[in-house]
């Protein structure tokens, strides 16, 4: 590899935004043909970086140079042109457009006044069979997976004849299987002289297919390194800059009697859809049941069905024996509930709140917050100092509002909340999202202290890692159905990604 | 489009007509009757229909546009000033002025529609406010300038209003002149003949608005500008990802739709009657932006619906025509307030979404941060 040339170069960059500094003299080049990975946490600059070299932002300082020649990136068009394309994390397609409508928009084919839609399908049918990526041009792109969805992405930068493909996070919405296709194509294209940008931060991807390794953070450079000469240990290091413990303690823990229990819960979503289809399963105390699956087979409604958000069609849900069905979130969170929501910008917190308010959402209105329907400042006041220095949340004081604090330390803010009450079952839903390493360990480990306390836990997630790491049996769920629920410890990554991918195999 | 939607449509239409043939058998023949429904149901969706071309424009660009009923009043102001100034002041011959007019009509509505892209696109100012900015204004500015300039002390034209050019001409579809031979001497044949020639001899706006939603759909559904459009629309981040211009395709889709109210607008006071009063709008750019909801976004399905709400309107007139004739039973049908009710209460109905629901562009209203 090293004695191919130099395509793409960034020297020095430097880009400053508002209070974070978030790339400090960056240097970076990339080389023909190579798969170059960009390894670092949420915010450590990965994508300010490619962001810049994409055109959609500018940089203070520092210049880039493409194949030898100092390039000018004002704008994505400006990039385009040097053949640059970028797959973003969060899919740039139209779900109501075709896919050649996708694909060819911005470089339209035009014949007389009419867009060429048969002259765009052929040359996608083209670079589908050159690249091994196949797509149906006329498909609708919004009834289409994800993973096709994807590759719709990737026909879109080669349409544009794109020679520097920037991949950012793109294994994030894929099961297992899918992410292996997708590097399958990765190395299909570097054969054929196309350099790619591996933008992540999951370590055994970027040991699988990188060619070399720069680890970025804190928006800056660590080192650039080769997968032969390290390991998952030495680059977790780097990136986080500490000492990493790379799998969550956890001693084995008898359970207890079954605290939730969901029996054929059937769900429909805004549209009106059914997108959760007669699901039953229950969950012990002291043990956390994973429920694995790519996003979008209705975890989200099942959680919501769960917690009151939104009402299931049949079916029944208890905890400790008492009917909640259908009952209002109040209800539900006296019944015993803690919640740890999906998105907890918008469903965790409210942001214009202080931190000392939103840490009294569950429970403001009795004793001792509210007396006689008057908020008590004091108690309100005393319970966030209490909570903000046990479960560690970093900020000035408790008077700031939620929406100024980083994503970590608003996660530390809701779990404080919820766990601190006496609950006998918790929901996570993505708990760790967007979240730094710290952040993650420590959100890690309150999960399992609960469970040795002898609570209930749901734990709801897309990550693979997380759920193998944290429960003590996983349920698998694909398009609205439980099609798997098995004992962690007996069961594989790649057995769990073919149930993810709808590979249906009942056990008991 | 789906079937359901236009069904419904149809069956409205059909309802609309029937109670007209119903009534009026007594005095005239069926055929004369529906001819002379569809006649003026063309004519009175004219507004409408253009409105809701106007709404599409700027919707499918990610725009709301609530302002089309104040683009239009403000058009139909100016239009009308435009032609009796280019008439009265400037000595023009008739109907040149009265073409000047429309254009004044149309720069109107262009004008308002700079200050509703101005407002929602670089100042990013809630939509719904900008729109109602928009209706206030052309209430305020409209209703000040007629009474300043031709009713108060002193006004321009010295306390009353000047003669105006008139109106535009209708355009005659020699469709009569083509069958008279095929008639031969069957005078049933040719008086028929004659009523359906009727459906077609319409003025130059209605004529041009149903050219330009068929020229608007193409535009929209199979050119590179209505692809550009739709993107900016839908998902405006993934357009700028692309290298397309947000800020700009939603300028320019405004200002378009602007240009269709501003035409509308001329309808009222070129068109139609050539006078204007205060308000003289009325609602029908609430009930466009109905119809282009019920029409799902489309301007084919926005003219089908504004076809409805002109077939209630007519249904309105032509009861003017039987009320001499009205059987007892039907004799609530006089009372215009009651049916002059139902583009109205058709409004509500259909924005209920009984006949299915309809889905606005992803960004519509939302404006665009990088």
């Amino acid at each position: 590899m090293s004695e191919s040339p130099i395509v793409l170069e960034a020297k020095g960059i430097t880009k400053q935004f508002p209070g974070v500094l978030a790339n400090d003299n960056v240097n970076f080049d990339l080389r023909k043909g190579e798969i170059h990975a960009l390894l670092g946490e949420n915010g450590a600059g990965k994508s300010t970086l490619m962001n810049l070299l994409y055109g959609l932002h500018k940089p203070d300082k520092g210049e880039i140079t493409v194949n030898g020649k100092n390039a000018i990136i004002h704008s994505p068009n400006d990039s385009i042109e040097l053949g640059i394309g970028m797959v973003h994390q969060h899919f740039m397609l139209i779900p109501v457009f075709s896919v050649a409508e996708n694909v060819m928009l911005g470089d339209e084919a035009v014949k007389n006044g009419s867009l060429d839609r048969n002259s765009v399908a052929k040359k996608i049918t083209d670079i589908s069979k050159q690249y091994g990526l196949d797509v149906d041009p006329n498909a609708l792109v919004g009834t289409l997976p994800v993973g096709i969805q994807q590759r719709v992405e990737i026909v879109k930068t080669l349409y544009r004849n794109a020679e520097i493909v920037i991949l950012d996070e793109p294994t994030a919405v894929l099961t297992p299987q899918e992410a292996e296709d997708l590097f399958r194509i990765m190395r299909d294209l570097t054969a054929r002289g196309v350099s790619i940008i591996f933008i992540t931060h999951k370590l055994k991807e970027v040991l699988a297919v990188a060619d070399r390794i720069t680890v970025m953070r804190a928006g800056r450079v660590i080192n650039t390194v080769k997968p032969s000469e390290t390991d998952s240990a030495q680059l977790a290091n780097m990136m986080v800059g500490r000492q990493v413990i790379l799998t969550v303690d956890k001693q084995d823990h008898e359970a207890a009697d079954e605290i939730l229990k969901v029996e054929g819960i059937t769900v429909r979503d805004q549209r009106d859809l059914e997108t959760v289809h007669n699901v039953s399963f229950s969950v012990r105390g002291g043990e956390v049941l994973g429920i694995a699956g790519v996003q979008g087979n209705g975890q989200t409604e099942l959680s919501e069905a769960l917690t009151g958000l939104r009402s299931p069609t049949s079916g029944k849900v208890t905890i400790d024996g008492k009917d909640l069905t259908g009952k209002p979130p109040r209800i539900i969170t006296e019944a015993g509930l803690a919640h740890i929501p999906e998105d907890r910008q918008r469903h965790g917190l409210v942001l214009s709140y202080s931190i000392a308010d939103n840490m009294a959402l569950c429970d403001y209105y009795h004793a001792p917050f509210s007396s006689r329907g008057v908020l008590q400042p004091k108690a309100l006041d005393e319970n966030a100092r209490k909570l903000i220095s046990a479960f560690d949340v970093r900020t000035p004081s408790a008077f700031v509002n939620a929406g100024k604090l980083s994503g970590g330390n608003q996660q530390k803010v809701i779990v404080a909340r919820e766990l601190s009450r006496n609950v006998k079952l918790v929901i996570a839903n993505q708990p760790t999202r967007g979240l730094d390493v710290g952040s993650i360990e420590y959100i890690h480990s309150e999960i399992i202290k609960m469970r040795d306390r002898g609570v209930a836990v749901l734990l709801i997630s897309a990550e693979l890692d997380e759920i193998m790491a944290l429960s003590d049996r996983i349920a698998v769920m694909y398009r609205g159905q439980i099609v798997a629920i098995v004992e962690a410890k007996k069961t594989t990554r790649e057995q769990l990604g073919l149930w993810m991918a709808g590979a249906h195999v009942q056990t008991a | 489009m789906d079937w359901k939607r236009f069904g419904f449509i149809a069956l409205i239409i059909t309802v609309l007509f029937g109670v007209v043939v119903v009534v009026g058998q007594a005095k005239q023949p069926p055929l004369l009757i529906i001819t002379s429904m569809l006649a003026t149901t063309i004519a009175v969706a004219t507004p409408l229909t253009l409105g809701a071309l106007s709404g599409v424009y700027c919707e499918r660009a990610g725009v709301v546009n609530i302002g089309i009923e104040g683009m239009m009043l403000t058009a139909a102001f100016f239009g009308w000033l435009g032609g009796i100034y280019m008439f009265q002041i400037y000595h023009m011959d008739a109907m040149v002025s009265i073409v000047l007019g429309v254009f004044f009509a149309i720069l109107t509505g262009a004008i308002m529609a700079l200050l509703h892209a101005v407002l929602s696109i670089t100042f990013k100012v809630d939509q719904i406010i900008g729109g109602t900015v928009i209706n206030i204004l052309a209430v305020g500015l409209t209703g000040f300038l007629n009474r300043q300039l031709f009713f108060g002390k002193g006004s321009v034209f010295g306390g009353s209003v000047p003669a105006s050019p008139g109106v535009l001409p209708t355009i005659h579809v020699p469709i009569t002149e083509l069958f008279t031979s095929i008639c031969g001497s069957s005078a049933a044949c040719l008086e028929n003949v004659q009523a359906v020639n009727r459906v077609f001899d319409q003025k130059p706006i209605a004529m041009g608005a149903i050219l330009l939603v068929f020229l608007s759909h193409y535009v929209l559904f199979n050119t590179r500008w209505g692809l550009r459009t739709r993107a900016v629309g839908e998902h405006p981040k993934a357009a700028d990802t692309v290298g397309i211009n947000v800020a700009k395709m939603r300028y320019a889709n405004v200002l378009i739709g602007g240009m269709f109210a501003g035409l509308a607008g001329a309808y009222f006071t070129i068109e139609s009657v050539p006078s204007f009063e205060p308000l003289l709008t009325n609602g029908r750019g609430f009930i466009s932006l109905a119809a282009m909801i019920f029409g799902n976004w489309t301007p084919i399905g926005a003219w089908a619906a504004a076809l409805v709400f002109g077939a209630s309107q007519a249904l309105l007139i032509n009861m003017q025509i039987y009320r001499d004739v009205i059987p007892p039973q039907w004799a609530f049908l006089q009372q215009s307030y009651i049916v002059g009710l139902t583009p109205y209460i058709l409004t509500m109905f259909i924005l209920t979404g009984i006949i299915g629901r309809t889905t606005p562009p992803a960004a519509d209203g939302v404006p665009y941060e990088k």
